[in-house]
């Protein structure tokens, strides 16, 4: 298992990788939208906890669709199933692998980018808690989708359609979250709603993976 | 583990493709040592027989005895990734499949010049190459293979060849798919198209419509 993660990780640097696309994508967002919505700080202020999650969001769904597909394309998969790697591992590897190039960054990146949407000072520390407690959940329940889409060309927007509605009570405990610590609100109850549904998912959501993934391979 | 218990066994093994019956009462017996060379036309079910074996697929019917941790398959695809190099691809199913070395593999398939070059500046017959180093690199008992020899030139088929013979004279077996004599002294042909399945009876097309 740590030689498929490291090789995902690997070929995550390397050129065309896609390592990068999603913070990219994130900055892109969080800068456009003060642009957009005009020079109102306090105004910017109140959207801010919404538009860096749907961007962290929204920038964890662009890279899903290479998550197999490219390993589907040039037989790896293939290979990977009747290697002595149980399939479950081999979601867990990869949905790991996506976290660590995708999510693990979008952490990092967001108390920088909540500077540029003028984001309340205490919520900081919430932001940066709900996303790395809630991107983990985005990761594999992807991990899902892509599975289930895999012997699909150019299946992308079918992988959306399925997945954005699983990433909805993400997206509304993660903002809210870090709405009500920009509003000094006590912040208990998101996190642990938010905790639940990562757990949820990376306890379950691993065996109905590879179950698709065996089917969609016959 | 006795010499001569076979690696693979079927029973009137029944073969389909996307809900389609190729092949029917299939009977098959690989022992330690022996080699079988699959025939047939195209779409006469060789793949679908071979993923079938390596369990990939659910077999539609029979029996079906192999130990799971005896097998290798080479499809039609290498599984080569082209950012990685030569030697990164064969160590990283060094390590998947938990064996050590990748040195016997690379001078097996005239690879070791070509170890730090990117897959992806890799010609098609080199790809190839990687891809049959893999089954060495694996260590598995039973080959599957899926028309090996593609893109090969004559050179690298004698070397594909003499693998195969020494994998054979260490007790190992091999299915392969292919058309090209490659050879091997020991072994067995078997035309998958005397196994055709009878076509669906006439009544099925009127439960299309059911």
């Amino acid at each position: 298992m740590r030689a498929l993660l490291l090789r995902d990780l690997r070929l995550a640097m390397r050129a065309g990788g896609g390592f990068g696309l999603a913070m990219a994508f994130f900055l892109i967002v969080v800068v456009l939208v003060p642009f957009a919505v005009g020079p109102r700080a306090d105004l910017h202020s109140a959207i801010a906890p919404g538009v860096l999650w749907l961007g962290a969001l929204l920038a964890c769904l662009l890279s899903l669709d290479r998550m197999f597909a490219l390993d589907w394309e040039d037989g790896t998969l293939d290979l990977l199933a009747t290697a002595p790697l149980p399939l479950e591992m081999v979601i867990i590897a990869k949905a790991l692998a996506h976290w660590l190039t995708t999510g693990l960054p979008l952490v990092l990146l967001a108390p920088m980018l909540g500077i540029l949407l003028n984001l309340a000072p205490e919520a900081y520390g919430a932001l940066t808690l709900s996303l790395a407690v809630g991107t983990p959940a985005l990761s594999v329940i992807g991990a899902f989708g892509a599975a289930l889409t895999v012997g699909v060309k150019r299946g992308g927007l079918l992988l959306s359609l399925l997945v954005l509605p699983l990433y909805v009570p993400s997206l509304i405990f993660g903002a809210d979250m870090v709405r009500r610590a920009s509003e000094g609100g006590a912040v208990t109850t998101p996190l642990l709603l938010l905790a639940g549904i990562t757990c949820g998912a990376i306890a379950l959501l691993p065996f109905a993976s590879a179950a698709v993934l065996r089917v969609n391979l016959r | 583990m006795s010499d001569t218990r076979p690696l693979l066994e079927t029973r009137a093994l029944s073969v389909g493709r996307g809900g389609v019956g190729l092949l029917e009462g299939v009977d098959l017996r690989i022992m330690p040592g022996s080699a079988l060379v699959l025939r047939g036309p195209n779409g006469s079910g060789k793949t679908s027989l071979l993923r079938t074996l390596a369990g990939l697929q659910p077999p539609r019917d029979g029996t079906l005895e192999a130990e799971p941790d005896d097998i290798v398959l080479a499809g039609h695809l290498d599984g080569v990734k082209p950012t990685l190099s030569v030697a990164e691809n064969l160590r990283f199913w060094a390590e998947i499949f938990g064996t050590s070395g990748i040195e016997q593999a690379l001078r097996t398939f005239d690879l070791d010049r070509l170890r730090d070059r990117m897959a992806a500046s890799l010609s098609a017959g080199q790809k190839r190459r990687l891809g049959l180093a893999r089954l060495i690199v694996a260590g598995r008992k039973l080959w599957l293979l899926d028309e090996p020899t593609v893109s090969l030139d004559q050179e690298a088929t004698g070397l594909f060849a003499s693998a195969v013979r020494a994998h054979l004279d260490q007790g190992g077996a091999a299915i392969i798919a292919t058309h090209i004599d490659l050879g091997l002294a020991p072994i067995e042909h078997m035309d998958v198209s005397r196994y055709r399945a009878a076509p669906p009876a006439p009544d099925d097309f009127d439960e299309a419509f059911a």
